[in-house]
């Protein structure tokens, strides 16, 4: 299953099969207060700066969110997408827990968005899949609902499966919906990667949507999350995961060779570019 | 001391719950906080002491372990389970009125968000440092704390917010406490949350660790 994003003139194809597809995290004002004071004064320097840096690293799509108190994200987000796709060109993916927002912000996007994100709840599914059936967005399907987070895999693959339903009765397209498994902090509960990895697996074999997750947290509480973080997505990926949230500058070397390792990536071609892209030229 | 305050205040410390528990790997098959806090009890060391002299200093030790990075999350999450394991057998004298707790302490997550290892965290090292907890759980909206509030008169507030996002919700319940009941003390806290933000909507304390909240209510109990 092909699920395709796009930008103004750019087009990412994200593959079920492979290869993996990386969505950067970094545009997020979640310890990053330079970000809240720019865009507070209305600068967005400092985003397209992180928007450039993380495509360096890797990214082929970004995330967006742009939440913070004191702000109206119905205004500060669609601004946002604008800046950014006047002087960068990868597909946008629309991240706030606002439908205003998304709805606002996919009115003068251009191409094609990933609405980041649509759960289980009813609240949630009547207030963005019109949205997204009307913009054309794919969508980001997160496993929780009404019921909050369940720790039972088939229990969120049943959410999954809820959420598709519902999106292709509103006339989404079936490969439009990007299903996330949900991944919670390994250092509170030593099983939590695992329902992820089964839900992943479970969501893989038997519905074969592509599938995110926003895995940088699953290292909360720990010493070296990067190299937690790596071995997490590297198990993911052998599930099935197909299009991370995630810091490119940290994950993409784990994530390029994961393809390797899988046969994804003829010849290391893509494992070699990236490696020789990070090192300093020498003549 | 007592052999057994001092066993106590180990197995808190380093998280032995009880007997059958495999963690630590070096205690094994040894006798943890719920075995022994139960015969100090049965040979009559006064409940006050097992709280004074073992539970709380240990709590105390693991709360700096913490802040100075030698510990992480999990090692705290099985000390405060230590701890708790200890402390059920200190439930009748509190129920009682014979042994008193500092104050009572509400705490929750503000609505719309869902995180919850935080303020477990938070709330683990406070009931450790002598206060009644009432937790309210995730995704709390302001007429639960107004609820709490108004049921537990005299408590101090801690809120929690883990996303961007949902700090709004940390504001309207900060300005509805204050509006109703203006001598109630709230602490917030989270990933997201600053001191700048905290002294923005009115809030008490903010604190980047739980031994800072610690530290904080102690000196409001000598108040």
């Amino acid at each position: 299953m092909i699920t395709t994003l796009k930008g103004t003139n750019t087009e990412v194809n994200i593959n079920t099969a492979g290869p993996v597809v990386i969505i950067g995290e970094s545009i997020n004002p979640t310890r990053r207060k330079k970000l809240v004071t720019t865009l507070q004064e209305g600068d967005f320097s400092f985003v397209l700066e992180l928007a450039e840096s993380q495509i360096k690293a890797g990214a082929d799509v970004l995330d967006v969110n742009v939440g913070f108190p004191g702000v109206d994200d119905e205004k500060l987000l669609p601004e946002t997408v604008r800046v950014l796709q006047d002087n960068i060109d990868v597909p946008l993916c629309l991240d706030s827990p606002n439908p205003r927002a998304i709805e606002a912000a996919l009115k003068v996007a251009r191409g094609k968005c990933l609405i980041n994100s649509v759960n289980g709840e009813e609240r949630s599914l009547a207030a963005l899949l019109p949205v997204a059936k009307e913009y054309g967005a794919a969508i980001i399907g997160l496993c929780m609902d009404d019921d909050g987070i369940t720790h039972d895999p088939e229990k969120r693959l049943a959410i999954a499966e809820k959420i598709i339903e519902r999106a292709l009765k509103t006339g989404i397209n079936q490969e439009d919906v990007v299903v996330d498994p949900l991944a919670m902090a390994v250092s509170a509960d030593p099983n939590a990667c695992l329902v992820t990895l089964e839900t992943i697996r479970l969501v893989h074999t038997r519905l074969g949507h592509n599938i995110t997750q926003g895995a940088s947290n699953i290292s909360f509480g720990l010493p070296d999350r990067e190299s937690l973080n790596a071995a997490f997505m590297t198990l993911s990926i052998f599930n099935g995961l197909t299009c991370p949230i995630a810091n490119p500058e940290k994950i993409t070397a784990a994530v390029r060779a994961t393809d390797l390792v899988l046969g994804r990536d003829d010849f290391a071609v893509r494992f070699v570019e990236y490696f020789q892209s990070r090192q300093p030229i020498q003549y | 001391m007592s052999e057994l305050l001092t066993q106590l205040s180990y197995c808190v410390e380093f998280g032995k719950i009880d007997k059958a528990s495999p963690y630590p790997p070096n205690l094994k098959g040894q006798e943890g906080a719920d075995e022994i806090a139960r015969r100090a009890l049965d040979e009559g060391i006064k409940p006050d002491e097992i709280l004074d002299k073992a539970l709380i200093p240990a709590m105390a030790i693991v709360g700096d372990k913490f802040t100075k990075k030698i510990i992480y999350v999990p090692q705290m999450l099985m000390a405060a389970k230590a701890m708790s394991s200890a402390m059920k057998h200190l439930k009748p004298y509190f129920q009682s009125g014979e042994t008193k707790r500092k104050g009572k302490f509400i705490i929750g997550t503000v609505s719309g968000d869902l995180h919850d290892i935080g303020k477990n965290l938070v709330a683990m090292m406070i009931e450790g440092a002598g206060w009644e907890i009432i937790d309210l759980g995730v995704d709390v909206n302001t007429d639960k704390f107004l609820k709490a509030i108004n049921d537990n008169p005299g408590a101090v507030v801690g809120l929690s917010a883990l996303l961007t996002t949902t700090m709004e919700h940390m504001k309207k319940t900060v300005e509805a406490i204050k509006g109703n009941y203006s001598g109630v003390t709230t602490l917030v806290g989270g990933a997201p949350v600053t001191m700048d933000y905290c002294l923005k909507i009115g809030a008490d304390f903010y604190s980047p660790d739980p031994q800072g909240a610690v530290n904080y209510l102690n000196q409001f109990a000598l108040k």
